[in-house]
Parts: C-alpha cells; sequence; structure tokens
C-alpha cells in the first residue's frame, strides 16, 4: 500500500491529510458547546473595558502574564480562585498566556487599585523593587481605541449573541446589565463617563487633562480592565 | 540528448537562500536584545524614551518569535525545497515557464508579507495569540503565498520523470498540509469593522471564545510547531545528510514507520499545553500520554539518520558540514525527549510557565532546526552558485561558538524553569507560601545573564555563517558542479 501510495501524489496527501486531521476532530468537536457557557456571574465587557483589553492585547502583556490560575493549593494562596472554564465566555482571544515572567492577572482586580496601576505602569522598579518590568509612559499620552472596542462590542453582540442590554444572572441571585450603546457617539460618551470615575483616583496631571477634554488615555482604558478581572 | 544530465534552474532556491540568511540575522539579533532586556531592563530603552514604544520587550518579544518562525525557518523550507525538490522529482524548473512563474510570485508575495508583518507588529497589531498573531488581511497574504507552494509541489510533482516519491517529498507535503489546515481554523475570525461600520479595519474577534479558543490555539501552536519546526527539517536531513556524506539511508521501513507514526501521533499531543488548565480533563491526559507516544517516531528518524553515518564517522570529525547534521539530530532526540517529559502532567505542573519551556523551545530551534538548515544551505551553496565554499575553518568556529552558545542557553533556562517553579510552590511550615513572587524574578538574573551570553555567540555564529555565505557568492573559488563529489568543495 505504502509503495503505491508514493507512486500516487494526490492519493498519497489525501492520506497524510486523512491522518492528521483525525485527531482535531476527536479532541475538538465533543466539548465545544459546554466549553463557550458562561459561568453565574460573568459579565461581557464594558466599552471602556474593552479598550483597555485592547491596549493589553496590543502591548503583549500575554507575553509575561498569565491569566489562568491553576487548581493547587500554591497558586489558590498566590492568586485566588483557581480558574473556571465559564469564565472566559466573554474572552475573545483568550488571554491565558504560557509564560510568568511576571505574576498571574486572573483576578489581579481584586487585589490592586486605580493608584497602584498608574504608579506601577509608569515606573514598574520604583513601586516593586528590583522589577524587570518596562515602564509603559506611553500610555499615559496615546488615545485609546473606543471606536474600534465598540465595534467589538456590536459584532460580539450580532454574531456571537454576547447578552449586552440583557439582564445576567449574579452569583447572589440578583441581576445585572451591561449597556451597549446604540450609537457610536452615545458609546464614547459612557466611555468618557466611566473613564471620569478612573481618574479620579489617579494623579498624572496630562491624563487628568486629557480625560477633562473629552479624550481617553490608553491608560485609563487599561486600568479599567485591570479593575475589571476579579 | 537523453543523455545529458538535467540543468536545474535554482533561481528561486537563491532568492529564499538570501532570504533565510536575511530574515534569521534579523530575528536572532531581535532575540538577543530581549534576552538583554530579561537580564538588565534599561535595555528597554536602548533608543530613548522617545521610541520606548517600539524597542519595548513586549511589542518586540512577538517579533522574534515570528521572525525565526516564519521568515529565518519558512524561507529556508522554501530554499530547500526549490532545489530539493527539482532533483528528486528529476524534472527542471526550467521545463516550466507557469511553475518558475509561481515560484517567482510566491517570493515576491513572501517578502511582502514579511515587510507587512513586520510593520504590524511594531505598530502593535495582533491577535495576541502565539505564532498566530497576524491579523486577517496578512493572514489572506500568508494563504496565498501557502496556497502557491502547493502549487509548486503538486505542480512539479505532476511533471516528475522520477515515478515514487522521495522520503523528502512526503515530509514537505506533509508540512504543507498540516500547516494549511491549522492556521486557517486557528485564524478563524470576524473583522469588526464589517460589522459594525465603525472602528479600525485591522481589528478582527476570534471565532472561538476563552477554553475552546485556548483549545484551537493549542492544537494550532503545537503543531505548527511540529509542522514547521520539525516536519520539514526531517525532509532536509533525509536529503542532505545522504548526499553530503554519501551513504544510503539506513532503513527505508524505520523511514515509513516514522514518518506515518508521526502523522498520526503528533496531532493529539497538542493537549499538553493546556494541563492544569480549564479544558476537559481527558483532553490533557491525551496530550501527556501521545506526547509520551511521540519520542517512538520521533527517534526512529533521528536513529536512521544517525545509523546513516554507520562505518563513517571519519567524516564528523573531518566535515564541519556533517558535524551541524549530526549536532542536528542528536539534538533533536535531545528535544524531542525533552518536550514528552515537560507533558507529564506532574511534571507540567512545575514547568509550566517557567523558563524552562523557553529552554526546550531554544534547544530545539538552536541545536535542531537552526544547525539544519545551516547544513543545508552550505551544501546547497556550492551546487547553485558554481564556488567552493569559501572557509572551512570559518564554519567549524561558527560550529563550535554556536553549540556553546546553545549550551549555555538551555543550562542556564533549565537552572532558572525548575528554580522558579520550586520557589512559587514553597510553603513555610506553617502553610504560608515562602516567596512573595518579586522574589522569583529577582532569583533569576544570573540565569538571565548567562542565557544572554549564550545567545550572542549563537548570534556571532549566525553572523560568521552570513559572511561565510556572502563570500561563497561573491568571491570563492570557482567549481563546476561536474567535479564535485558527495563532500561539499571548501576552501580553507
Amino acid at each position: 500500500m505504502f509503495h503505491w501510495l508514493e507512486k500516487h501524489p494526490f492519493f498519497f496527501a489525501v492520506a497524510v491529510f486523512v491522518t492528521i486531521a483525525f485527531a482535531g476532530l476527536v479532541e475538538i468537536l465533543p466539548n465545544f458547546a459546554e466549553a463557550s457557557r458562561p459561568t453565574i456571574g460573568t459579565k461581557p465587557y464594558s466599552t471602556l473595558e474593552l479598550a483597555g483589553r485592547h491596549v493589553y492585547i496590543k502591548n503583549s502583556c500575554n507575553a509575561c502574564h498569565s491569566q489562568l490560575i491553576r487548581p493547587f493549593k500554591s497558586e489558590t494562596d498566590r492568586y485566588g480562585a483557581y480558574s473556571l472554564s465559564g469564565e472566559y465566555a466573554y474572552d475573545r482571544p483568550f488571554l491565558w498566556g504560557s509564560k510568568r515572567t511576571g505574576p498571574d492577572l486572573m483576578r489581579i482586580g481584586n487585589v490592586r487599585t486605580t493608584d497602584w496601576h498608574e504608579n506601577h505602569m509608569w515606573d514598574p522598579a520604583g513601586v516593586v523593587p528590583g522589577s524587570i518590568m518596562p515602564a509603559y509612559r506611553w500610555m499615559f499620552a496615546n488615545e485609546a481605541d473606543v471606536d474600534t472596542a465598540y465595534a467589538e462590542q456590536v459584532t460580539v453582540n450580532k454574531v456571537f449573541n454576547v447578552p449586552y442590554n440583557k439582564p445576567i444572572p449574579m452569583k447572589d441571585g440578583s441581576t445585572e446589565t451591561v449597556p451597549m450603546a446604540a450609537s457610536l457617539d452615545a458609546a464614547k460618551a459612557e466611555a468618557l463617563a466611566d473613564a471620569k470615575v478612573i481618574v479620579a483616583d489617579m494623579k498624572n496631571q496630562d491624563v487628568k487633562d486629557m480625560v477633562a477634554s473629552g479624550k481617553i488615555p490608553e491608560i485609563v482604558a487599561l486600568i479599567a480592565y485591570l479593575n475589571s478581572l476579579k | 540528448m537523453e543523455n545529458r544530465p538535467l540543468e536545474y534552474d535554482y533561481t528561486v532556491a537563491k532568492w529564499f537562500m538570501i532570504a533565510t540568511i536575511v530574515l534569521g540575522v534579523v530575528g536572532m539579533l531581535v532575540g538577543v536584545i530581549l534576552a538583554w532586556q530579561l537580564a538588565f531592563p534599561g535595555v528597554n530603552l536602548m533608543l530613548g524614551e522617545g521610541l520606548a514604544e517600539y524597542t519595548n520587550f513586549s511589542r518586540l518579544r512577538p517579533l522574534h518569535t515570528d521572525a525565526v518562525t516564519y521568515g529565518f525557518t519558512v524561507s529556508g523550507i522554501m530554499a530547500t525545497w526549490y532545489y530539493v525538490g527539482q532533483r528528486v522529482l528529476k524534472v527542471s524548473m526550467a521545463e516550466s515557464p507557469f511553475l518558475m512563474f509561481i515560484g517567482k510570485l510566491q517570493f515576491i508575495l513572501y517578502i511582502v508579507v514579511v515587510a507587512a508583518v513586520v510593520v504590524s507588529l511594531l505598530l502593535g497589531f495582533t491577535q495576541s495569540k502565539e505564532y498566530a498573531e497576524f491579523e486577517w488581511p496578512i493572514d489572506i497574504g500568508v494563504v496565498v503565498v501557502w496556497v502557491l507552494w502547493g502549487v509548486s509541489i503538486f505542480g512539479l510533482s505532476g511533471i516528475r520523470r522520477e515515478k515514487s516519491l522521495y522520503i523528502s517529498i512526503w515530509y514537505y507535503i506533509a508540512a504543507f498540509l498540516a500547516v494549511a489546515m491549522l492556521y486557517l481554523f486557528n485564524n478563524m475570525s470576524v473583522p469588526t469593522y464589517f460589522v459594525a461600520g465603525v472602528g479600525s479595519v485591522m481589528h478582527s474577534v476570534s471565532m472561538y471564545s476563552g477554553t475552546n479558543d485556548a483549545l484551537v490555539q493549542w492544537w494550532f501552536g503545537h503543531n505548527a510547531v511540529a509542522f514547521v519546526f520539525t516536519t520539514p527539517i526531517v525532509a532536509m536531513i533525509y536529503y542532505f545528510l545522504p548526499k553530503e556524506s554519501g551513504q544510503a539511508v539506513y532503513s527505508y521501513k524505520l523511514s515509513l514507520l516514522s514518518f506515518w507514526g508521526l502523522m498520526f501521533v503528533y496531532l493529539w499531543a497538542g493537549g499538553h499545553h493546556l494541563v492544569y488548565s480549564t479544558v476537559p480533563d481527558w483532553m490533557q491526559t491525551m496530550g501527556s500520554v501521545f506526547s509520551v507516544v511521540l519520542i517512538l517516531p520521533s527517534w526512529g528518524s533521528a536513529i536512521n539518520m544517525l545509523l546513516t553515518m554507520k562505518g563513517e564517522w571519519n567524516q564528523v570529525a573531518s566535515n564541519p558540514l556533517i558535524k551541524f547534521m549530526v549536532l542536528a539530530s542528536t539534538f533533536y532526540m535531545f528535544s524531542t525527549l525533552e518536550g514528552p517529559i515537560q507533558a507529564i502532567k506532574s511534571v507540567n505542573a512545575l514547568a509550566h510557565f517557567t523558563d524552562w519551556i523557553v529552554g526546550h523551545v531554544h534547544d530545539g530551534v538552536l541545536g535542531w532546526v537552526a544547525f539544519m538548515i545551516f547544513a543545508a544551505l552550505f551544501h546547497m551553496a556550492p551546487r547553485v552558485f558554481k564556488r567552493e565554499i569559501y572557509s572551512k575553518s570559518l564554519m567549524n568556529t561558527q560550529f563550535w561558538i554556536q553549540t556553546l552558545g546553545v549550551v549555555l542557553y538551555f543550562t542556564s533556562m533549565w537552572i532558572a524553569g525548575i528554580t522558579q517553579g520550586m520557589m512559587w510552590r514553597a510553603h513555610d511550615e506553617f502553610g504560608n507560601l515562602a516567596y512573595s513572587f518579586i522574589d522569583t524574578v529577582t532569583v533569576l538574573h544570573p540565569y538571565y545573564t548567562i542565557r544572554a551570553v549564550g545567545g550572542t555567540l549563537y548570534l556571532i555564529g549566525v553572523f560568521m555563517f552570513a559572511y561565510n555565505m556572502f563570500m561563497t557568492m561573491t568571491a570563492a573559488k570557482r567549481v563546476e558542479e561536474s567535479q564535485m563529489q558527495n563532500t561539499s568543495p571548501m576552501g580553507a
């Protein structure tokens, strides 16, 4: 059989393809629907948080920080409850990372505050002596891309039925609603209102001035995202 | 007429050889910069505060991995394809103006895509998925380049004179098919601009969410490694080692077993990147088990190559090209043993997220992939450029300096990884964590420094390679192919 295949490139290719595609079918398909069901209390991202998530991705924060807490005592002691599949239901793409040059950030919102992040992103080694993380000062000047964040909200809502403007069950039995604006202008206004809440806890005057003039710096969006990780 | 030897046309092979050298220098230079940044964070500001955004570790990191994977390695694969393909199929590119056009078009588009990748990654356009960072417009370019390669493979096979496909061709076909499948499925995404009508055209959102996205990504990520860093490199060694040494491949049956075994087993092993994550437990176990099984087909190929040298081990001492290839297959064995060890669940609990994984990737890529590509290009150069290799002693120096570099690299990363993994899990007598996270970072400084030195040595070797190849192309003594023996002609 192999001798025959080696003389017939087309059938050889078919045989190779079947052999390699087999594993993917068996491994990936069976649990696909189940793995994407959200846990109780998992909410989609707001416009500003999503803009912050884009800043996180743009700067490959995931190259050094994981967002995956494994079920070991040493990890739950350090980072909090271990990760559940449904907690990632609204993460497109997933940001688990594969290397912890810095600590896990899955639940960083529980342990760090806005002003801590502000100081740390400006001068990491000044906040954590010995840190090898570089500073991210351009985030204090670059403007966040709210338009694209809104475009993503609209897309995931339309294409994947991500539940914006719908009641979402919380752990205590109540419900919460994550709003998605009806227009880009309304989305910008909402994001700016959220940004003002964040900026109230910050001290950098340039950032405050930018937000006062209606612009949202990347650092504000990023902090909104980091604060949402709980 | 019929008895005249075929005149092979190496135009496209030449272009890709030059691309291999240039992108190798770029990719590994960026890697060395990253290594120094981890040892000395001040290097992040090497071009000043104003350009910090573009010289920062996190922006450069995807550029390094992609430049080495899709730049250096893929160019090397293409360079060897456009050389080996003609020779083992016994057909010249010159016989088909159509395939010649396809080859040239593939190269030109490839260079366009590479340029787009470099610019877009520096500007921060990324999907964040490892080795699948490129946004959708670039993905389309990648697919076109890949399809053109497929046209070349099957087109050349269609007009071949040698009816049986040589082992190398099996591996090229497998690489083509598997990468096509993996790349397409992992990059399925919806461009947001076309749904919402606002925002950046360069942005897209993944078709899969959360755990599913991770599963598809590592099914891709692991096997992209397999079908870029393994199968085409095995294709090379099956051609170049027997050619250069003048020895017949040790066992046809072993090559058959290794090939089909590798095809069947490799794709299952992706789950080992997700051990103790939120993907279902049975997939994690499958990933671990198949990773261990994978030792068989991997070692099958490597042992087949080493036994090909049976009775001719003196060539290892006399011919630096054989040195490169024998060390490459040795590193292949080493790396394909180390990987399965890391895939065992209890070992993975310690090793995952640490530098040991980084070490593993690098002993594979620096020791196996890059050594094999250097050897392939050295072997091709005299036949393609009709000149002898410029300097044998420079090749020998390169070999030893790079071997030293790899050894420093992986030993320091072993120690760093295991040290950090042990410190993360250490508890004191009261059950509290013994170390804060920053303690586990500062302790790595010496190992990061040793790694950076190892990487720098390796890079120096790459510069020697580039210089040696440049001189071979332009200044070395002319020699006709009809005068060549198996052993490549080389100057002192």
